[in-house]
């Protein structure tokens, strides 16, 4: 399988307070503020590739520069130095226009925060980025109701998002990302906001969409069952540095340091009793810090 | 006494740079002048021509639509026929186009600098110290460049007014567009959105219920500035006050001082009640 994302020696380091307010979540603001005085390195140096076809999981705690790597993908955050590859595109060297074009076509991002419009219907949310893109309106809607269909909200098209509950906000979110039919999904958190049965649900609701589409997915989480369930391979980042990346029996089996070790002892023992996750999620969620 | 040594007076000075600005920039303001009379021309003969009972029709629709209330429309209404009982309906539709025309030109002023002012904050750093001047300069001070350029009447009056009224629109639209969450605008740029873009999808129908409420705001000190405008020609309601006042009139004065409350009433329900309904669901 060929590669889709390729990130080599990517740093982001924040020096400038009011550089950028607009893509920061708050704890990486409060971070910021902590260490006012001297430069915050929110991504060190990371390494990676993500095949076609796979769920590249990245794991960590708040504050461990997960969602600035993300946003240095599509560069919502301009990356410090590095270099980054998605599919043909260098995306580090496209300028303003090139930028757009790449951001229309070739990746679609779901949010932790769903960054929904309010204003309009969960149809015409999901259409957002087909008329972004300039898309023709009867195209714009035939496959936005496939798309709310696809995520199990039919019915539902001509709500606000206020009528909504967390979940099924997420699934608009997720439907307006399908909808763009991108080689590549970033997902940003995408169920951290949610209640952990509704959570469950969705989880089990993109594998489902993703033994039907197969597509290159970027996930993001703090939580490392989410990791597990979904994940083909997973790295764990700690203080902007990726600690370790492999499919989850290897980090298990063979922790690169304490930290890992640490992360994953609760679910060592799971698997080595090899029993069914679902009875140990009360235990697991010892590792589940948000 | 202050000694008499240390006097200077700017007086002539500016009083020549105001005669060489009228001079050479003629063309300037005679543009600019034409440009609002003209305006101010179509409202007044528009407003002239309707019949009372229509206009006081399409008041009790526009705030029916508005509001969805019953009575509220009905009181404005009332309200607005006890103008005309008065004797004053000419007047007060005098002083109504003088409102509309300076809020119309507040608007298309307006609406754009803020959206400058949010878009960079170094022409919000140069832009706000200019509206805290003008915001708090007394208001009848703000006659002076007015008459200054463009001597006494209708024009000079509507520039006042718009000096006067237009700093919560601007002011607003700036805070309504600072307002919109980031996420939703780190959504927008996401799925490839341009500038353009963000600001004619997001930035714009999100901020539009505070921008709203600065254009109510505007209308409002557009009415009380144009009644102080009657100083140097705006006639209309203010003028009555104006006469009521030198003459000691007190009846007449309150007539014409009900008549701008009326005014008033209408004006800030209808616009309030449309600023309302654009408020998006909450979520």
């Amino acid at each position: 399988m060929s590669t889709a994302i390729k990130v080599q020696n990517l740093w982001k380091i924040y020096s400038d307070i009011h550089d950028r307010d607009i893509n920061v979540e708050d704890e990486e603001m409060i971070e910021k503020i902590e260490k006012m005085d001297e430069p915050v390195i929110a991504v060190r140096d990371v390494s990676l590739e993500v095949k076609e076809g796979e769920v590249f999981v990245i794991m960590g705690l708040s504050g461990s520069g997960k969602s600035t790597l993300i946003r240095c993908l599509l560069r919502l955050l301009e990356p410090t130095s590095g270099e980054i590859q998605i599919n043909e595109y260098e995306v580090t060297n496209l300028n303003d226009s090139e930028l757009i074009d790449f951001r229309r076509k070739e990746v679609a991002m779901v949010f932790q925060h769903y960054g929904l419009l309010p204003h309009r219907t969960v149809r015409e949310n999901v259409e957002f980025g087909l008329k972004i893109r300039g898309e023709d309106k009867e195209v714009r809607k035939k496959r936005a109701l496939e798309a709310i269909e696809r995520v199990g909200l039919k019915g539902w098209e001509d709500n606000h998002p206020s009528a909504l509950s967390g979940g099924m906000r997420q699934r608009v979110g997720i439907a307006r990302a399908l909808v763009m039919d991108t080689p590549i999904l970033l997902m940003d958190e995408p169920f951290s906001g949610l209640d952990p049965l509704i959570r469950r649900e969705m989880q089990d609701e993109l594998i489902r969409l993703q033994e039907e589409m197969h597509k290159t997915t970027f996930f993001v989480t703090h939580d490392l069952n989410e990791a597990i369930r979904l994940g083909d391979r997973i790295a764990i980042m700690k203080e902007g540095d990726i600690v370790q990346t492999g499919k989850i029996h290897d980090i298990v089996k063979n922790p690169a340091d304490d930290y890992v070790k640490k992360f994953v002892q609760d679910v060592k023992r799971q698997i080595t009793d090899d029993i069914d996750s679902d009875n140990n999620n009360e235990k697991k969620a010892i590792t589940d810090v948000s | 006494m202050f000694p008499e040594t240390l006097e200077f007076h700017v007086e002539d000075y500016i009083n020549d740079f105001i005669d060489w600005l009228v001079t050479n920039g003629s063309i300037v303001f005679g543009t600019i002048s034409s440009v609002i009379l003209s305006l101010l021309l179509a409202v007044h003969n528009l407003l002239n021509v309707t019949p009372w009972w229509v206009i006081v029709g399409i008041v009790i629709f526009g705030a029916w639509l508005a509001t969805k209330k019953i009575t509220l429309p009905i009181v404005l209404g009332v309200l607005l026929t006890i103008i005309g009982v008065f004797g004053l309906w000419a007047l007060a539709m005098e002083t109504l186009a003088l409102v509309i025309t300076a809020v119309v030109f507040s608007i298309a002023i307006g609406i754009p600098l803020g959206v400058l002012m949010a878009q960079f904050d170094r022409f919000a750093t140069v832009l706000k110290p200019l509206l805290d001047a003008m915001q708090t300069m007394p208001s009848f001070v703000h006659l002076i460049p007015a008459m200054m350029l463009f001597g006494l009447g209708k024009v000079p009056a509507v520039l006042a007014t718009m000096i006067y009224a237009i700093p919560p629109v601007i002011r607003l639209t700036n805070l309504g567009i600072r307002q919109v969450p980031k996420q939703v605008q780190e959504a927008a740029i996401a799925y490839g959105a341009t500038n353009k873009q963000l600001l004619k999808e997001v930035r714009l129908p999100l901020a539009l219920p505070t921008i709203l409420a600065g254009v109510n705001q505007t209308t409002m000190m557009a009415l009380a500035m144009v009644v102080i405008a009657s100083m140097i020609g705006a006639r209309g309601l203010g003028q009555e006050v104006l006469l009521a006042i030198n003459r000691v009139d007190v009846g007449k004065g309150f007539e014409a001082g009900i008549s701008i409350v009326i005014l008033a009433i209408v004006i800030d329900r209808i616009t309030q009640g449309i600023a309302k309904r654009w408020q998006p669901p909450k979520s």
